[in-house]
């Protein structure tokens, strides 16, 4: 106890030192010790945001182009790095679709948009906006609330230029957070090709597990789509999945992989990417009947 | 002042004064960072390197610090410590910093990086304060470590990722122990480790007031 005492005494005396110069308890001191607080602080903060922002901005791209090749099936974690995905992406064609509007004077649905920048387009942001989002209303199955109204999609082709699969931005609620990630279909528009999620806050561990590459690779084989064009994936409990249209869910993770399902019917449903996805399956069987 | 040796001042927090054992501070961020070693790691490092600078910066400015605001001084020097933290591993190690998304922000209401503002950095001078810094960051490392070994090893079988147990359901033996991956699991483990540090170190054991 002696030594505290000591010390305090040894604080109280620097401080009477200091008083003689600076006292910052008066009105002004403290006013003047929050200012200057305030601005170096701001300062140190903004300076490193805006230093790192092009590392940041580099980094979400590469991490945002990773996730559509990973998807696709194309990017093998051990072979490839940051450096290779300027090669990988260059057969991937990256397009803007018309979302179902809400009003008679949106585009049609399922048509190309042309006039948006595709390299700035900030669809993560997109929904919130007034003018680039919509509320979903009664369709909301996905619990997401608003949708953006354009969505890129990223059609992966061959070197001869055929379609190999078409990759769809998806998100949708699990537990605690919002799930974001990407599904790949094949050409036919109707089989499983991947899904991958990539940003989520569910429970290490438990509904964590959606971006665990043993439950990602049930996906693929997967049809997800019936004749009629509309979504019949199920994510069943652990261990009862028999149909070809049914996922084995994630033991523990009950509303995480009700999500997951939830999330992949909302967005090949016809209030999202179904009548692009149209086009696609109209073509197939076109070709059949030639 | 000048009695208190460096050496104390480091590794006192460590298990002498543990910030999490002794002083049951900062508990929250260790139930929610521990189902896996690797997020715990990299946190305890995170607080680490938050706890040690933040006490330098408030130990620096100590004497300009207006007695009315000071928890809001201190507040702000955390918070942009943090953010810079942030920051920092979002431009450097992007993968990392998408692990520790959710609990970079928790840092800021950490209360032993707060505690030790407030208690130890704003009497003390700046070397002493950043190695009670450093001290109360491996104190604070050491039980998520415990904690998380314990939590990914009975939960997902795994150390660091790496299967240590095979599972039932990859074709092993050993059923997981779904509560480890539950936060209560981690109260359960602390409390046991509070229990076995203070029946080695009776000095540390609460006043019982049945008796």
């Amino acid at each position: 106890m002696d030594s505290e005492t000591d010390q305090n005494q040894d604080v109280s005396e620097t401080l009477e030192t200091k008083k003689s110069k600076f006292d910052p308890n008066t009105v002004w001191g403290t006013f003047k010790v929050a200012l200057a607080m305030c601005i170096i602080c701001s300062l140190v903060v903004s300076t490193a945001a805006v230093k790192l922002r092009p590392m940041q901005q580099k980094n979400a791209e590469n991490k945002q182009k990773r996730n559509v090749l990973i998807a696709a099936g194309l990017w093998d974690e051990d072979e490839h790095t940051d450096g290779n995905i300027p090669e990988l992406f260059k057969d991937i064609e990256t397009v803007a679709v018309n979302l179902p509007g809400r009003s008679d004077d949106d585009p049609e649905a399922g048509t190309l948009d042309t006039a948006i920048d595709i390299k700035t387009y900030n669809q993560r942001k997109a929904p919130k906006k007034p003018d680039q989002g919509i509320m979903i209303g009664d369709q909301d199955v996905a619990g997401i609330t608003r949708r953006e109204k354009i969505s890129l999609v990223y059609l992966v082709k061959n070197d001869s230029g055929e379609l190999q699969s078409i990759v769809l931005p998806i998100y949708g609620k699990g537990l605690w957070s919002t799930l974001y990630g990407y599904l790949a279909l094949d050409a036919d528009a109707r089989t499983v090709k991947g899904i991958t999620f990539y940003e989520h806050k569910e429970t290490p561990g438990l509904g964590g597990e959606v971006d665990n590459s043993k439950w990602k690779s049930q996906w693929p084989g997967k049809i997800v789509v019936d004749e009629s064009g509309s979504p019949v994936v199920e994510v069943t409990k652990p261990g009862n999945a028999s149909q070809d249209y049914q996922v084995d869910g994630l033991s523990g993770a009950t509303i995480t992989s009700n999500g997951v399902e939830k999330a992949v019917r909302y967005w090949l449903g016809s209030d999202a990417f179904g009548p692009y996805l149209d086009q696609f399956r109209s073509d197939e069987i076109a070709t059949t009947e030639e | 002042m000048a009695t208190t040796k460096a050496r104390d001042v480091l590794f006192d927090p460590v298990l002498k004064s543990n910030p999490i054992a002794l002083q049951v501070l900062g508990i929250c961020s260790a139930l929610a960072v521990t189902t896996k070693l690797e997020t715990a790691l990299v946190m305890s490092v995170a607080v680490t390197v938050v706890v040690a600078c933040s006490n330098a910066a408030i130990s620096l400015i100590r004497n300009f610090i207006p007695s009315s605001i000071r928890i809001i001084v201190i507040m702000t020097v955390i918070s942009s410590l943090v953010i810079l933290v942030d920051q920092i591993l979002k431009a450097f190690v992007p993968s990392a910093a998408d692990q520790l998304s959710v609990f970079v922000g928790l840092i800021i209401t950490n209360c032993i990086v707060m505690g030790r503002a407030e208690a130890f950095a704003s009497k003390n001078g700046v070397v002493h304060s950043f190695l009670d810094g450093i001290g109360n960051g491996l104190g604070y490392s050491l039980i998520l470590m415990v904690v998380g070994f314990f939590r990914e090893l009975l939960g997902s079988g795994q150390l660091f990722g790496i299967t240590v147990l095979p599972l039932v359901g990859d074709g092993g033996f050993y059923v997981r122990n779904g509560l480890m991956l539950t936060p209560p699991s981690a109260f359960f483990l602390i409390g046991l480790f509070i229990w076995l540090v203070r029946s080695f170190r009776t000095d540390q054991a609460a006043h019982d007031p049945t008796r």
